[in-house]
């Protein structure tokens, strides 16, 4: 009789673990290290990855297509703002400015999960305009005229740099854990059923509207943090800055080119977006119509992106998520 | 007095309304699907009819001869070389795809016309401002009248059309079961082909009176969109009557929100559409705890 073997730490697994916590380690020392400009920029980097990271947990894990995620970004800035006129310590309002949103979101979630496909997604981005065109009317914010963060304008530069920057990199690690630890829990394998066949996933016992609820409300706090950090990296707040669609063109770029559904994907994506804004961001319309249609192709022709392909081809499975059977006679590996 | 005028023209720009949605709410009806990029198909029509007015002095009427069946094969050509290919893999994506296109085109129409805005109403004579007044505080607009006379023949003849014709028949047969109706001699592909270019053609037209009432600019697409969504769930989906009724509401909304605060106008209609949206919610749940109530 032949013993079968169920692995989840690959040797794999295990290596990419302690690369990843070099390259954190390398990462955190970064303002110290790194000149001014690449802080700044690796700072937009984690805010990217936190973006990807956000709502490929949505579409990629839960089935939820949000072209209005840019509502829960630009409300993180605004109430950041808010709490920092308030009195809050600056660093702490954007922290809280994103559980604050995290809270709004609930209310939210129960009309908006109720709706499919298409219905959500529109819908979505009408709450956007909404929160949009609410926030115009503040008389702090003034319409298009904006405001800005006045308390961390006070900060000397070097200082205000690193001290976001270390932000934005906790954010990111917290952020990335979170969904980890939720992929690995039984939320985990209920969101992809629910993602495969959400009637299926009912009939079996899996609780379709709470276990979305989770994600909705992780990637509203989540975006809502990414948009007081860019606020902080920004100081002014513009609101058709913040509440533009663009955002979410910049979010399926990431999730789609990295690799939907995957949890290495998005990572990925915002490092090649990341890459592609610095070399040709300039170009400015090209560039947008570039991210469009790149966006286009992938969905159309290469619908698991760049890593999920790799990860199909050369069976790749750098983090410990999945479960590997292992056949002893032969050491294969089944997934 | 106001406040009745305010109500009238709302009604009116229902009209407008009830067309820009339609084509959405036909193909949502057929192939089950939102297209995301159909504000900027509709913007493509209008900067179609733009550049034969300005260019080759043609009128808008006139270019509708050449803009509809062109913006029909860019329906046929969507079908074959987008939706095709998105309807087969799931949910995700023809949203992701139409979105992917809306973009391409918002931005490349950008780089050939810039940022201006362009309108047709100066093409279009004496109708971009002629009025008839009903009593001393209400006059409506004829091209407004226009619009909404356009818009209830469209409808109507989309559902005679539907209803009567073999055509219809089989649309409405392939949006039942696209994978059965082939054992009855129908291809599927090709009847999603020709609801494509139906819908395109009605875009166009739709593109048509989005530039001769107002401005647009290359990204005039998205707002189209949520008008045109916002109507279609209003009025249910589906429906085509309803989306009508759809556009009306929506319509009267924001002259009515707008008639308390300029700020109110876009607000009221989200907030109605908002409201629409929880009052079905609602509704579906109430009848789910029935249906379960009758179970047990």
């Amino acid at each position: 009789m032949t013993q079968i073997t169920v692995q989840r730490w690959t040797p794999a697994a295990i290596a990419f673990a302690l690369a990843i916590a070099v390259v954190l380690a390398v990462l955190a020392a970064g303002p110290l290290i790194f000149p001014a400009g690449f802080t700044e920029r690796l700072t937009a980097l984690f805010v990217y990855v936190i973006l990807g990271a956000m709502w490929n947990a949505l579409a990629g894990y839960s089935g939820l297509v949000s072209v209005g995620q840019q509502a829960f970004f630009g409300l993180g800035a605004f109430v950041a703002i808010l709490l920092s006129n308030a009195g809050v310590p600056v660093y702490a309002a954007l922290l809280l400015a994103a559980l604050a949103v995290g809270v709004l979101s609930l209310p939210i979630g129960e009309v908006m999960l109720r709706l499919r496909g298409g219905e959500f997604a529109i819908g979505m981005w009408v709450l956007a305009e909404l929160a949009h065109l609410l926030v115009n009317l503040d008389p702090l914010v003034n319409g298009e005229t904006g405001t800005s963060l006045i308390a961390l304008d006070a900060v000397p530069a070097a200082a205000r740099r690193a001290d976001t920057y270390w932000c934005a990199l906790a954010a990111m690690t917290a952020l990335l854990g979170i969904v980890f630890l939720l992929l690995r829990g039984r939320i985990g394998a209920s969101l992809q059923a629910v993602r495969d066949d959400e009637q299926a996933a009912a009939s079996v016992g899996v609780r379709v509207l709470a276990t979305k609820r989770v994600v909705f409300v992780l990637a509203a706090a989540g975006c809502a943090l990414a948009g007081a950090l860019w606020l902080a990296t920004a100081i002014t707040f513009q609101p058709r800055a913040y509440f533009s669609v663009q955002w979410t063109a910049y979010m399926i770029f990431i999730t789609l080119v990295g690799g939907i559904g995957t949890f290495e994907g998005p990572v990925l994506g915002a490092v090649i977006f990341f890459a592609v804004e610095t070399l040709f961001g300039a170009l400015g319309v090209w560039y947008l119509v570039g991210l469009g249609a790149a966006a286009l192709l992938f969905a159309l022709f290469a619908p698991r992106g760049l890593w999920g392909a790799a990860q199909r081809r050369y069976d790749l499975r750098l983090l410990p998520l999945g479960f590997h059977v292992v056949l002893p006679t032969t050491g294969r590996i089944i997934r | 007095m106001i406040f009745l005028n305010q109500i009238v023209q709302g009604v009116l720009l229902g009209g407008y309304y009830a067309l820009i949605a339609c084509s959405l709410s036909f193909l949502f009806g057929v192939m089950r699907i939102v297209n995301l990029a159909h504000g900027s198909l509709a913007v493509l029509a209008a900067f179609m009819l733009f550049v034969l007015a300005d260019r080759a002095g043609l009128s808008p009427w006139l270019g509708l001869i050449f803009a509809v069946p062109a913006m029909a094969l860019v329906g046929w050509l969507l079908q074959v070389a987008v939706l095709e290919r998105s309807l087969r893999s799931g949910l995700l994506v023809p949203l992701l795809s139409t979105f992917g296109l809306a973009i391409v085109l918002d931005n490349l129409l950008f780089e050939q016309f810039g940022a201006d805005t362009r309108s047709l109403s100066p093409y279009i004579g004496d109708l971009s401002f002629d009025s008839w007044s009903l009593t001393d505080d209400i006059t409506v607009g004829r091209l407004d009248v226009l619009m909404l006379c356009v818009a209830v023949a469209l409808l109507g003849g989309l559902n005679l059309f539907l209803a009567r014709t073999r055509l219809g028949r089989a649309i409405r047969a392939t949006a039942e079961d696209p994978e059965v109706v082939g054992l009855i001699g129908i291809n599927a592909h090709r009847v999603y082909a020709v609801a494509t270019a139906v819908a395109m053609a009605l875009a166009a037209v739709a593109g048509a009176f989005l530039a001769m009432r107002t401005t647009f600019d290359p990204y005039s697409g998205g707002a189209q969109l949520i008008f045109a969504f916002e109507t279609v769930v209003i009025g249910g989906f589906g429906s085509l009557w309803g989306t009508l009724a759809g556009g009306v509401v929506l319509g009267v909304a924001q002259n009515l929100g707008a008639f308390i605060s300029p700020h109110l106008f876009l607000i009221a209609g989200h907030v109605v559409f908002l409201a629409a949206l929880v009052a079905r919610v609602w509704l579906s749940g109430r009848n789910l705890r029935w249906l379960r109530v009758r179970a047990a």
